[in-house]
């Protein structure tokens, strides 16, 4: 571990939906050379395709001619991923999802990403940025081996 | 680049003697996957089919408009008075189907002998 304690690894995704698998391989490998347990390598994978496909999806709106970067840095114990898009951020954050309200018709069926996101890692926010592009959210997930 | 779902139709008959009717998938359960849930779902005969069975066990990848696709076939299976349960999902998505409740409206089993011996 102590060979990763600076360690950045850096990705750029074309924006096209699939692409974030890619992220979510190079994210689950660098979490097993950090020692993570493979159910916290299952949430992280979730977690980064999650915020990918809202940068492909959302951010960069299917712009191709744009790319979505993923920055991953492994600290002493814990790892930390950014994905950046060309958007101009959230104003503000989406309600929880309501399994019953979707089931009534009362809520979109879909929309469930970012409760994920902030379900699964154990810090999430979404920044936006200064120049009203390169947004980015920011996740951790701390290493925790007894757990 | 996203890979194909690959889905098809079986139908059983659980241990008590009631009809059930399998959807399998295989593959990665995303946007581009509409046809092979919702629209096998929908090619259904709805007036013979009451129990169904969802089989993930060649699922690889679920994101969340996979998971959406999920919900609008309970919601439609809701509406025709259909029942549904799943199977063959691993751990992670299992927790995953838990967190955002859809175990509310499906009841999950680990495998299709348990699932059937349920039914």
């Amino acid at each position: 571990m102590s060979e990763l304690k600076t360690t950045t690894v850096e990705v750029r995704l074309p924006s096209r939906m699939g692409f974030e698998k890619v992220a979510m391989s190079t994210a689950s490998a660098v979490a097993k050379l950090m020692g993570f347990r493979e159910d916290r390598i299952e949430d992280l994978k979730t977690a980064v395709a999650e915020a990918c496909i809202n940068a492909i999806e959302h951010g960069n709106r299917l712009n191709e001619k744009l790319s979505v970067g993923v920055v991953l840095s492994a600290g002493a114990d814990s790892l930390e991923v950014k994905v950046i898009d060309d958007g101009t951020g959230m104003k503000t954050q989406p309600a929880k999802p309501d399994i019953d309200r979707k089931m009534h018709g009362e809520e979109d069926a879909r929309g469930m990403g970012m409760f994920l996101i902030q379900a699964l890692v154990d810090e999430a926010e979404w920044v936006a940025g200064s120049d009203g592009k390169s947004s980015y959210v920011r996740l951790v997930i701390r290493l925790d081996k007894d757990a | 680049m996203q890979s194909e779902t690959k889905s098809r139709v079986d139908q059983l008959t659980s241990p008590a003697g009631h009809p059930v009717t399998v959807l399998r998938f295989e593959g990665d359960i995303a946007s581009t996957s509409k046809d092979a849930v919702l629209g096998l779902y929908q090619a259904l005969p709805k007036s013979d089919v009451k129990l169904i069975l969802l089989d993930f066990t060649k699922v690889d990848y679920i994101n969340s408009s996979g998971i959406a696709l999920v919900i609008q076939l309970l919601i439609e299976a809701a509406s025709a008075g259909q029942k549904v349960y799943a199977f063959g999902l691993s751990a992670h998505f299992t927790k995953v189907f838990t967190m955002v409740g859809i175990t509310k409206y499906a009841g999950l089993f680990a495998s299709q002998t348990e699932a059937l011996a349920a039914l």
